[in-house]
């Protein structure tokens, strides 16, 4: 038996979760939990400079690893400040614990200083949420919350923990096992053996993959299905890391920033098979336009996404490695000459936008070249913006967790401290982060938590002094009224930078791959500055709510 | 009139479960008409019966009603629509006014 308070407890708990970073900053209602994180001996905490910016520092650990990652925050404007990283782990199921301190129980309800319904506030964009009111509840929420946040289709969990539920000093006679995830949905074995019949009998089928196959860790298997079925394989923007770029197979990224071939090879296919992919408008473009021919077997580990948006021919609820590695003995090698010869003439004819050589002249090229220098095993983060098309498009991509974006929520600021994040994760691995100028003010304190940890990633910012898609949206779709887009004034980023203590290389003065080179070479925090110009669009573009099959742009080899 | 019926539904009972479970509902802009809820058995549990439009997107609000936490059980029964009936008429009555 040991007598401990409930912050002592939360902190055993996380330890024994192995959990060894925390991202957060403290405040009044979550001092006693500082106090003892304080002792810990296996935590290290990282203290950013605002909430949001600890939020996404820990979706960077999560997406990274695969596994729940926790923030810290305290009452009030510290919990309303976390909540833009929540709703966006929500959006693209990371995994995250979010512990927040609160106003004492008995203040809870009458305005207290820093007081505001954190548990009602954030029921909607959390997968699960409590207020905990006792120290000894903690003993059963703690490893709850990571269960939740863990099993099936992860999520973020938020833990909110009154002051006086901190200080209560309680008896633990023994502590709870470590949560662990939830076994998985049984797949029926009928739904396999239809699938496999519905794949084997397609002529012209695709396989369509998204953040779920991420997820699962599936794309191994993914890669061997669509090369048994001779199936062309088609990405979200979640999931474009899942097949490597140059792939043959791979036909890109589907949707409103796809190439014009991609979505007409989706006009032509009779069967889609879509796994750890939602229907999300931004790649379906008007969903009941979308492949109306198509037969569609879904593949999901969440029932709600199966006939939410598009009725499926065949949904199968379960996880996608287990689906597919029983799916894969049953699919016919076939070499479908007639189908992808089709597509291979779709290409010719409407070749790819996005540039083939790497280089300066456009942002899209220096993306390309980025990531030839860059080593294989370098993590990619963006921000929300043309830099974030730009690098889906062109970023030569080779596998698993390498992609890191904010694809539902679409947040701009995400970049930076999601980077920081990975680079904790993964001390071994060279995190870029290509942002936009727009992108990078939203978060920008959190340049001086990288210096601080000294964290191995480099900022590719691409400095079109404007909200560059708004810009390009408000000239093709309002006749050319640029209003409220552009930053009239020439922030000096440089400085700015050099100011944080970053390295920095600016190629608005010299520009050459050697430069490039030294830059990414470099250890610790580095800018590499890129100006671009504001007409710079990104193309092909489906305007938004039309069908896919609508495009603007990207008839010419860019 | 649209055809009606009730959701029957066991949670865990606790300060926020109606939160969650109406929250499902106001952010779909999925009107629910009439709301039933008592504590059961030991108090644990609460079954709430919600009286609501039977339209085609019933099925998602069951299925994402499901992955709630607190949620223990939903069916769809419509045959306790009645019981609101019943109610109308005494909640047809004028309120008492405290003077």
């Amino acid at each position: 038996m040991q007598k401990m308070t409930g912050a002592e407890c939360t902190v055993r708990l996380l330890e024994r979760q192995g959990i060894t970073t925390i991202a957060g900053i403290p405040g009044g209602t979550n001092l006693p939990l500082y106090d003892a994180l304080s002792r810990s001996e296996t935590i290290t905490h990282i203290l950013a400079r605002h909430e949001q910016g600890a939020g996404f520092i820990a979706q960077g650990m999560a997406r990274t690893t695969g596994k729940p990652a926790v923030c810290l925050a305290t009452s009030g404007p510290g919990a309303t400040n976390l909540v833009t990283a929540i709703a966006d782990a929500k959006l693209d199921s990371v995994p995250l614990v979010c512990i927040t301190g609160q106003v004492p129980t008995p203040l809870i309800g009458t305005d207290a200083f820093q007081e505001v319904d954190t548990y009602g506030m954030s029921i909607p964009i959390t997968k699960h949420n409590f207020l905990v009111r006792s120290a000894q509840d903690l003993l059963t929420v703690i490893p709850e919350a990571f269960r939740i946040a863990m099993s099936c289709r992860p999520g973020p969990v938020l833990v909110d923990i009154p002051r006086d539920v901190q200080v209560e000093e309680i008896a633990v006679d023994a502590f709870p096992l470590p949560a662990s995830a939830d076994a998985p949905p049984v797949v029926a074995q009928s739904d396999i053996e239809k699938a496999a019949q519905m794949i084997n009998s397609a002529s012209r089928p695709v396989l369509w993959v998204g953040g779920g196959v991420v997820a699962a860790q599936a794309d191994a298997l993914c890669k061997e299905m669509a090369e048994t079925a001779s199936m062309p394989v088609t990405m979200t923007l979640m999931g474009l890391s899942v097949i490597p770029r140059d792939h043959e197979l791979n036909i890109g990224m589907l949707g409103m920033h796809a190439e014009r071939y991609t979505n007409m090879a989706m006009e032509g296919c009779d069967l889609i098979v879509a796994a750890g992919v939602r229907f999300d408008d931004r790649a379906t473009g008007k969903v009941n336009e979308f492949c109306p021919n198509a037969k569609v077997i879904h593949i999901d580990i969440d029932h709600c996404e199966l006939d939410k948006l598009r009725s499926a021919s065949l949904g199968i609820l379960g996880d996608i490695k287990d689906v597919f590695s029983k799916l894969l003995p049953k699919i016919d090698s076939k070499p479908r000459k007639e189908w992808n010869e089709y597509l291979g003439a779709l290409k010719a004819a409407f070749p790819q936008h996005a540039p083939m050589e790497s280089g300066f002249e456009s942002p899209q090229k220096f993306i390309r070249l980025v990531g030839e220098i860059a080593d294989d095993s370098a993590i990619v983060t963006t921000d929300v913006g043309k830099h974030q098309m730009w690098t889906a498009q062109s970023y030569p991509f080779t596998g698993g967790r390498q992609w890191l974006t904010s694809g539902g929520l679409g947040t701009m600021g995400f970049g930076l401290p999601v980077a920081i994040g990975a680079a904790l994760a993964a001390p071994d691995k060279k995190v870029l982060c290509f942002s936009g100028d727009g992108s990078l003010l939203m978060n920008i304190q959190e340049l001086a938590t990288a210096v601080e940890h000294n964290v191995n990633i480099t900022v590719i910012l691409f400095n079109n002094q404007c909200l560059g898609l708004v810009h390009q949206q408000q000239e093709l779709f309002f006749e050319g009224n640029i209003f409220s887009c552009e930053y009239p004034v020439a922030l000096d980023y440089v400085t700015i930078l050099r100011g944080f203590g970053w390295h920095v290389c600016d190629l608005a003065e010299d520009c050459s791959e050697e430069i490039v080179r030294q830059a990414l070479a470099t250890e610790g925090p580095c800018l590499i500055h890129m100006p671009v110009s504001r007409d710079e669009k990104v193309l092909p573009m489906v305007p938004p709510g039309a069908a896919n099959r609508v495009m603007i742009g990207g008839d010419s080899n860019g | 009139m649209a055809k009606r019926t009730v959701l029957d539904i066991l949670v865990k009972n606790h300060a926020g479960v109606m939160a969650h479970i109406t929250g499902l509902f106001s952010r779909r802009a999925f009107n629910v008409e009439a709301i039933l809820c008592l504590p059961v058995a030991d108090g644990a549990t609460s079954r709430i019966w919600l009286l609501v439009n039977e339209d085609g997107r019933l099925e998602q609000m069951m299925r994402q009603m499901r992955k709630l936490q607190d949620v223990y059980e939903v069916a769809a029964c419509s045959e306790y629509t009645s019981v609101f009936s019943d109610l109308t008429s005494v909640m047809n009555t004028e309120m008492e006014t405290v003077e």
